[in-house]
């Protein structure tokens, strides 16, 4: 059964389009994952899938329940951990749970013990009584996902669950993600811009400029590159493509001055290819496709390029508000 | 309709919790009344001759003072609003199943509860002053209290719901509160005052508050100073009628009401 049902969902802001026409549909017990960069439209529409943004066009159900209509509804079922903590510092852990537990309604019997159950599922059971002021990083991201799960939700939200957290603790998260599908089969969406990280997940949508551009599993989306992924560099790239193109019979792409092109059994053909090369090459590597090597196939740029650029955009912007 | 009085209730607790966490916040609210009333009672007390008989100047500002107390601890209390968008927990209420104005009445309720433990707080000085108070008094004076603090509560969070920092609320919010405290009766009778600003003082709802605040208080002598000076010299009145103490918090009621519509309004409206 579809847990969540998108079709055609659109949200502009004035002429901006957010998210243009995005259909896709996540079953029981998945974990759909959101793969693009910064301001591809991820927030934008969890936000219309959790009922704080209002779409501009098309439809979205979650667990039966309209997300524009039946919007109390659609608020119990979810749960959600936003992008930006959502704790109130200021409040222990054990206040944070109990207000959430409040504003939920669940029953006073069940309260107590299901704040110790989260509280032990995220490790955090010894810190019950510690104000979040001193948390770490992710320690509020673990209290957030255990906050995220105490009304029982059928869907958790996870918006760049390991977003500004150190490795060691973005593996952790993980683990907890992992662990939750398989004891509670829980239906989890969750957005990242982290190619590691979409890997984990069942099926990924990738999504840029406001558009699915692909939607399938990691495996399927790698495969779809047709092979290994090889790296070039020659001292003239542009006469390397070429002998490229009409003696082997490829398509390279130039991209940062690096030559790649995807190949069946790279290794065997890597020899092959180098004994028979006349353009001097520099450099030569391969590797298993990720889905960095995806997202480059599909949108023509790396996905760190774009954030790159949105750095650049945000210093400006920075500037620019100093400067004000 | 479940989903606002649940959601009313638990922002208001929340209002609270976070009230009593903050030791400094809670610690400075009480204190900075009184320095006010200790200020205007040693500096002005021997300059400014009793305004009626038995009635000295810190007995006519000290109901204004409580009525100022509650005023300034409502209409600020529209801060955690801004405070909690500011720090991402307005996203925490804002996906919960809670209706928006179940919201605005929490913080409405929290805010109330806060300004009246503060207005009781400052009822402990009464013996200093001079005043009598009867239980009949302290249960009038805790009515007009959440009259006045629902009222201008509603005016917080209604400049709260569209401010997006801090540091802008509280600007706005001193621009508002220091004509609603100045032009209010609290340091003055109104109407012994330049036209203009009794024009002024009648359209602002707080005049209404320290009226009714200061009828209750200072109940008998009052009357009794009344029937010497005339019915209207430390009252207010409102088209040559004087007002009464209901009549007083019926006015601001009915100001809050309008207040608090407009607040739900603007908070529901925001996505």
């Amino acid at each position: 059964m579809n847990v969540i049902e998108v079709k055609e969902l659109s949200r502009n802001y004035g002429k901006l389009v957010a998210v243009d026409r995005v259909s896709f549909q996540v079953m029981q017990g998945e974990i759909f994952g959101f793969l693009g960069p910064n301001g591809a439209g991820k927030t934008t529409t969890i936000n219309m899938l959790c009922t704080l943004l209002k779409p501009t066009g098309g439809e979205a159900t979650i667990c039966g329940f309209n997300v524009l209509t039946e919007r109390k509804q659609v608020r119990r079922c979810i749960g959600l951990v936003f992008q930006d903590s959502a704790l109130d510092e200021y409040l222990t852990a054990e206040q944070n749970l109990r207000f959430h537990a409040y504003a939920y309604n669940i029953p006073k019997e069940t309260r107590e013990e299901r704040i110790t159950e989260v509280l032990g599922l995220v490790n955090l059971s010894d810190r019950r009584r510690s104000r979040v002021r001193t948390f770490s990083g992710g320690m509020r991201r673990r209290l957030e996902i255990a906050r995220g799960l105490l009304h029982r939700p059928r869907v958790l939200f996870l918006d760049e669950p390991t977003i500004g957290l150190d490795p060691q603790t973005r593996r952790t998260i993980w683990d907890f993600v992992l662990q939750l599908r398989r004891q509670q089969n829980l239906t989890i969406f969750l957005t990242t811009h982290y190619m590691d990280e979409a890997e984990y997940c069942d099926r990924i949508s990738v999504i840029d400029s406001g558009h699915i551009i692909a939607l399938d599993t990691p495996e399927k989306l790698k495969d779809s590159l047709g092979g290994d992924v090889v790296t070039l560099v020659a001292e003239d790239n542009n006469s390397a493509v070429q002998e490229l193109r009409e003696r082997f019979n490829l398509s390279p792409e130039i991209q940062d001055g690096h030559i790649t092109f995807s190949i069946p059994q790279g290794e065997i053909f890597l020899p092959r290819l180098i004994k028979n090369f006349t353009s001097p090459l520099t450099s030569v590597g391969i590797h298993r496709p990720t889905l960095d090597d995806v997202f480059l196939k599909l949108t023509g740029r790396a996905i760190r390029d774009t954030e790159a650029g949105e750095k650049e955009q945000l210093k400006e912007m920075m500037q620019w508000r100093r400067g004000r | 309709m479940a989903d606002v009085i649940r959601g009313t209730w638990v922002i208001a607790y929340r209002e609270l919790l976070r009230f009593f966490s903050e030791h400094t916040r809670t610690f400075s609210s009480f204190f900075m009344p009184l320095i006010f009333l200790a200020i205007f009672g040693a500096g002005f007390q021997n300059l400014i001759p009793n305004l009626a008989p038995g009635i000295d100047f810190l007995k006519f500002v000290y109901p204004g003072i409580i009525a100022m107390t509650v005023l300034q601890s409502s209409i600020f209390s529209g801060i955690s609003i801004v405070w909690d968008r500011e720090f991402g927990f307005l996203k925490e209420i804002l996906v919960a199943p809670l209706g928006r104005s179940g919201i605005v009445l929490g913080k409405v309720v929290g805010a109330a509860a806060v300004a009246l433990m503060q207005g009781i707080i400052m009822l402990l000085l009464a013996p200093i002053i001079g005043v009598a108070l009867t239980p009949m008094i302290v249960g009038e004076l805790i009515g007009i209290i959440i009259v006045i603090a629902v009222s201008l509560s509603g005016l917080g969070v209604l400049i709260a719901s569209r401010m997006r920092s801090q540091q802008g609320f509280q600007v706005v919010i001193q621009v508002v509160i220091f004509p609603l405290m100045f032009l209010s009766g609290v340091f003055f009778p109104v109407n012994n005052v330049p036209t203009w600003m009794a024009v002024i003082a009648k359209i602002n709802p707080v005049t209404y508050g320290v009226d009714a605040t200061r009828k209750i208080v200072l109940g008998e002598e009052l009357s009794a100073a009344s029937g010497i000076m005339g019915n209207t010299a430390l009252g207010v009145t409102l088209f040559g009628h004087t007002m009464t103490i209901v009549e007083d918090a019926a006015l601001v009621l009915f100001i809050g009401a309008i207040l608090l519509t407009l607040a739900i309004w603007s908070f529901s409206r925001q996505e």
